[in-house]
């Protein structure tokens, strides 16, 4: 009687785990389908267009033939400069919050607030990048104004996987390196930093992988239609690779024949971010043995 | 003079008080073992000689705590120097994620020591210090990851001694280490007592009666007793103490 009940019961507890487990493959198997269905459906329609001529040469007749170099260039000088603004400021200030502030109102303030800096639509970003470089400040439509925009969208991102960064360093090395008659600068910079430091190249990379693929904030930044040369100052207007594919797959001047080249485009733009999310994997396995060793 | 000693000591974390009033004194070269169940008080205790509780928020302290007769927390004491001072071990190895070399060197270098030769040298007679030396002379250039945890919890004390310090503080050094590794450091502990003033917190009552020459046993945040750690084990004076060194709660 007591037997043939227990087994009951783990019957059913054993055909509610396999009902389980069905529904999580399935959902599983489900994503990994869709993502490859995206990425193949590129892959074979931009692969046939590739070569070395499509990265390295100006577009050509109204940018239906020819290459997308100038936007590829144009991107890799947005990247740089929204880096370059977003990079130090953002480590600063999570340095900052994570090591200096203490717990209390100001800092919940600080973390909502940059919480909801990476909630904000990308086209709002845009809109005030045109306000504010363009117009205010008078930078005009250039690289400049499109890096701050760019980089104060990336800005939340860096402060974010800092702070992670930082906070995933145990407190037992901070007490360690006190209880030796450290600084906390000291500490901050001679322990913390080269431990946090694989995590935080990791959130650079990953966002160096989210600005390279925004479109609306360039839109009223930086972003060129078209230009015939590369851009020789930070002033300059420049090409980009999202915008690009934006604009010949919308008001380019032959939409259907420059069609190849969208997915030719598009499919640069994938490759960028995934050489990104594998160079920043690469990085941090490199720097956590470095990091070990030093 | 005692080279540490504490006069109605009173410790808040917030509104709770974790100590009540304790007053102790500790001879030169002696080792004073703490003990006490979990929440005692008892690495409070032990983190006032450094001022490592400043590091918590929300922290208040009545009384005196003296090292050499001067007050750690008088106005004016410059917290890094008087930690410099006191060695600090912990109760799970923490070396840093840097080569053995440059652990122990570590603390010479915050503390603004650039001659290298100089670094050579009290490196290298630290670890020999913690008879770590012919286990690990040959590689001091590899990270300190790659050692046993009993062998980094020695390269850890020899860290400590690095900084010439003349008091070391040790919260539950052991707890973390096997039975071989654990009867190192106490021994450790019973050759530095010539040069040094020690410190040690331990949950283990055994480790205390083999280590320490004085105990003072920590209760609910009140110094129950204190006294010769012989005396303390074998006619404890009061009725807790002898409940708790007998197992009867703790």
């Amino acid at each position: 009687m007591e037997t043939t009940n227990e087994n009951r019961i783990s019957k059913s507890k054993d055909r509610h785990q396999k009902a389980a487990f069905f529904v999580f493959a399935v959902l599983g198997y489900f994503i990994v389908t869709i993502l490859i269905a995206i990425l193949s459906f590129i892959v074979i329609k931009g692969a046939s267009v590739i070569s070395w001529d499509f990265i390295t040469k100006m577009p050509e007749e109204g940018m239906t033939k020819g290459g997308i170099y100038p936007a590829i260039i144009g991107t890799l000088y947005l990247v740089a400069g929204s880096m370059l603004f977003a990079f130090p400021i953002g480590v600063l200030a999570a340095i900052y919050m994570n090591e200096y502030v203490s717990d209390g109102v100001a800092k919940k303030f600080i973390r909502l607030m940059t919480n909801n800096l990476s909630g904000i639509p990308s086209i709002v970003f845009g809109l005030f990048g045109m306000a504010l470089f363009v117009n205010k400040l008078g930078f005009g439509d250039s690289i400049l104004a499109g890096s701050l925009t760019l980089g104060l969208l990336a800005l939340p991102v860096v402060i974010r996987t800092t702070e992670e960064a930082l906070k995933a360093v145990n407190d037992t090395f901070r007490h360690a390196s006190y209880g030796l008659g450290a600084t906390k600068w000291q500490t901050i910079r001679r322990v913390v930093l080269p431990m946090a430091f694989p995590n935080i190249i990791t959130g650079l990379i990953l966002s160096i992988g989210r600005v390279s693929g925004e479109t609306a904030p360039i839109l009223f930044t930086v972003a060129a239609y078209f230009l015939p040369k590369l851009p020789t100052s930070i002033f300059d207007q420049a090409m980009a690779l999202p915008y690009h594919l934006y604009v010949i797959s919308t008001s380019g001047t032959n939409i259907e024949e420059s069609r190849p080249i969208a997915y030719g485009t598009a499919l640069i733009l994938i490759i960028i971010v995934l050489v990104c999310n594998l160079l920043a994997n690469a990085l941090r396995k490199y720097f956590n043995n470095k990091v070990k060793m030093s | 003079m005692y080279k540490l000693e504490s006069k109605h000591v009173d410790f808040f974390y917030g509104a709770s008080q974790a100590l009540k009033d304790i007053n102790i004194s500790i001879e030169e070269n002696t080792v004073t073992a703490l003990i006490g169940p979990s929440g005692c008080g008892k690495s409070t205790y032990l983190r006032l000689f450094n001022r490592m509780n400043d590091l918590i928020s929300n922290t208040t302290i009545k009384g005196e705590v003296l090292i050499d007769g001067l007050d750690v927390y008088a106005k004016g004491v410059n917290v890094d120097s008087l930690r410099k001072k006191t060695g600090m071990v912990f109760q799970k190895p923490n070396p840093f994620p840097k080569t053995i070399f440059e652990n122990v060197a570590y603390g010479l270098r915050v503390n603004g020591i650039t001659d290298e030769k100089l670094i050579q040298e009290r490196v290298e007679s630290s670890i020999k210090k913690v008879v770590l030396w012919d286990e690990v002379k040959d590689k001091l250039k590899k990270s300190a990851f790659e050692l046993s945890g009993g062998q980094q919890q020695r390269l850890c004390i020899a860290r400590a001694l690095a900084i010439q310090p003349s008091v070391i503080l040790m919260d539950e050094p052991t707890s973390a280490l096997d039975p071989i590794s654990t009867a190192k450091i106490e021994e450790l502990v019973y050759e530095l007592k010539s040069k040094y003033t020690i410190v040690i917190v331990t949950h283990n009552m055994q480790q205390a009666a083999r280590v320490s020459d004085k105990t003072a046993f920590f209760y609910l945040g009140e110094l129950i007793e204190f006294n010769i750690t012989r005396e303390l084990f074998t006619n404890p004076m009061v009725e807790r103490t002898q409940n708790y060194i007998t197992g009867r709660f703790g």
